[in-house]
């Protein structure tokens, strides 16, 4: 079930825009940021909601890279797979940070606590190799500062 | 972004410590001068100062602003649209970034300009996910922007009326062409739409909408203030304005600079960007992100505005180089692009679809050695079979860009991959001092 505070924040979406399906990913975002990620049962709700198929608002789920289809761990790292960051060694990165949670990209680890994505170009590719964990952007990275970021976050 | 005397009218006011300008440091500047005069202007008088301005957009595809709103028509009732696009997604690429988090009402003065001259009633900033601190600061300018009566109805009492939106994506490279970012804003896939009708006639929920690049609407302040010759003047070349130079890569002091438009990508690496590395050579360089031609060591006296970059095979893009130095392979460069392009197709059409995995996985199978000799020339034909007018937008031509590029200048490396069955690299790359 959509919750009351859902339901009010995708009324404001809709209101915004000339007709309810246009409030499709508005809606996903909303829902993701309450509940992590978008269930079967959570798309199917909106889609009524919506007044358009489940498919229809699935096919719009699965094309961004952002909302996520399944479930994910309490705080998202963002691995910059892209040019720059692959110059600059990003793969060490990425080595390190499997090393230290035991998971590969798409997996979350045991505890829930991080899921781990390859992300294209996060744009600070002048401090390559960057990461982002959540909202916070890290830059010029290095792999001996990562054991120290990841221990920011509970 | 310090330390010259050149004009910088873009950046020369960013604060030391990266923070952004507030609402009354932007007007202590001049900030909203040049809106005021605006709306003593006719929009037609703002159209044609910017067409003969010759400011061309910083998007990457460098077609001239003032046509383009040329376009939209004027007697029709409203909504109009205005969009800034924000999608900065283009892998090398970290200009905009400055402008979104630093100088948020500088955006929004060119915003509300380029609004009023084609009359939207409407506007939105399209952001990418990721910028976090810009969407935060855009949010909180564009309060402060309706507090001073900037925004809103009756805009400095001139009769004119404007809203102002942001809207943040969830990560899809397309959003950044414009007709996508149109259907994402929709909420639909972001897959580009068929032109004709371009967007200037029927865009965003039908209506006449234009979308111009951040740095692009960042222009047009010190245009309206400064006039038409004044900014043909700061460039080099016969494209006009500043530009935002980016480095990125294996070189001293990676970084963004505004400079005059037409610098050479020899001064842009050699003094802005410290030279390379200590023990690497310059090999190449994207002059403009992931989708533009290699340029090599024969071209590093190429000015680097849209028509001298375009007049050597590449294009400017969005101006922000990245450079494959001499222990990095080239192979390897090619394949990170590939595999970029190959995961942001939307998939609409074939050639793109289908065609931009089975280059990355050529790319892969020569990269750890089981390469064959005809996978070079089966990657020459995927050139020109995904190349322009094959496929429904410029995504896979522009995925070509780079491939065809390093086919012609690192071919003797494609070769060696086949012949000694893999790469050699990443000896090379041990011996470099890792970070």
């Amino acid at each position: 079930m959509l919750s009351k505070e859902e339901i009010k924040e995708i009324d404001e979406a809709i209101s915004m825009v000339p007709y309810k399906k246009a409030a499709s990913i508005e809606a996903l975002k909303i829902v993701q940021h309450h509940r992590k990620w978008v269930s079967d049962e959570s798309l199917k709700e909106v889609a009524g909601y919506l007044e358009i198929s489940a498919d229809e608002l699935d096919s719009v789920a699965t094309f961004y890279n952002l909302i996520f289809r399944q479930p994910v761990g309490k705080h998202i790292i963002l691995v910059c797979d892209s040019i720059s960051c692959w110059v600059m060694g990003h793969e060490k990165i990425k080595e390190k940070l499997s090393e230290l949670l035991n998971i590969d990209y798409g997996q979350t680890t045991a505890d829930g606590r991080f899921t781990l994505l390859p992300n294209p170009c996060l744009g600070t590719c002048d401090c390559a190799p960057a990461i982002m964990v959540g909202n916070d952007l890290y830059r010029n990275l290095k792999t001996d500062e990562l054991e120290k970021i990841l221990s920011k976050y509970n | 972004m310090n330390g010259s005397t050149m004009e910088k009218p873009l950046t020369q006011h960013l604060r030391e410590d990266g923070k952004p300008l507030s609402l009354k440091e932007y007007e202590q500047i001049g900030g909203y001068q040049a809106l005021k005069k605006v709306m003593k202007m006719t929009p037609q008088e703002v159209q044609k100062l910017v067409k003969d301005s010759n400011l061309k957009g910083r998007g990457g595809a460098g077609f001239s602003t003032g046509l383009k709103w040329s376009f939209v028509p004027m007697n029709v009732p409203s909504p109009k649209y205005l969009i800034a696009n924000a999608d900065e997604m283009e892998p090398g690429t970290f200009k905009d970034r400055i402008f979104l988090e630093q100088t948020p009402h500088q955006l929004i003065e060119g915003m509300i300009i380029a609004s009023f001259a084609i009359q939207a009633s409407e506007s939105f900033v399209f952001l990418r996910w990721a910028y976090k601190t810009a969407a935060a600061e855009i949010l909180k300018a564009i309060h402060e922007a309706h507090q001073a009566g900037y925004l809103g109805k009756n805009i400095l009492s001139s009769g004119y009326n404007l809203e102002m939106h942001l809207h943040t994506g969830v990560g899809r490279y397309m959003c950044g062409e414009e007709t996508a970012l149109l259907n994402s804003l929709e909420g639909k896939r972001a897959n580009p739409r068929a032109k004709p009708p371009f967007p200037q006639v029927s865009g965003l929920f039908g209506r006449p909408t234009i979308v111009n690049n951040v740095e692009t609407l960042c222009c047009l302040p010190h245009i309206v203030n400064n006039g038409a010759d004044w900014f043909k003047k700061l460039s080099l070349t016969q494209d006009a304005g500043t530009k935002i130079y980016g480095v990125s890569g294996k070189v001293k002091k990676p970084g963004a600079w505004e400079l005059p438009m037409g610098v050479t990508l020899r001064e842009l690496i050699e003094e802005h960007a410290g030279g390379m590395q200590d023990g690497l050579k310059f090999r190449g360089a994207l002059p403009g992100g992931a989708s533009t031609d290699f340029l090599v060591e024969e071209h590093l006296d190429v000015k680097m505005d849209f028509t001298s970059v375009a007049a050597v095979g590449s294009r400017l893009g969005t101006g922000t180089v990245v450079i494959l130095d001499d222990k990095t392979c080239p192979v390897g460069f090619v394949k990170n692009l590939e595999h970029f392009f190959a995961q942001e197709s939307c998939g609409y059409c074939t050639p793109c679809r289908e065609g931009l995995p089975w280059v990355e996985k050529i790319l892969q199978s020569i990269e750890s050695g089981d390469g064959r000799a005809e996978d070079i020339k089966l990657l020459d034909s995927h050139t020109h079979l995904l190349g322009p007018g094959n496929t429904f937008c410029a995504l896979a031509p522009g995925a070509m860009e780079p491939l065809q590029s390093a086919l012609k200048y690192f071919r003797d490396d494609f070769e060696q991959h086949v012949r000694e069955k893999g790469c050699n690299y990443s000896s090379k790359r041990k011996l470099q001092t890792t970070r």
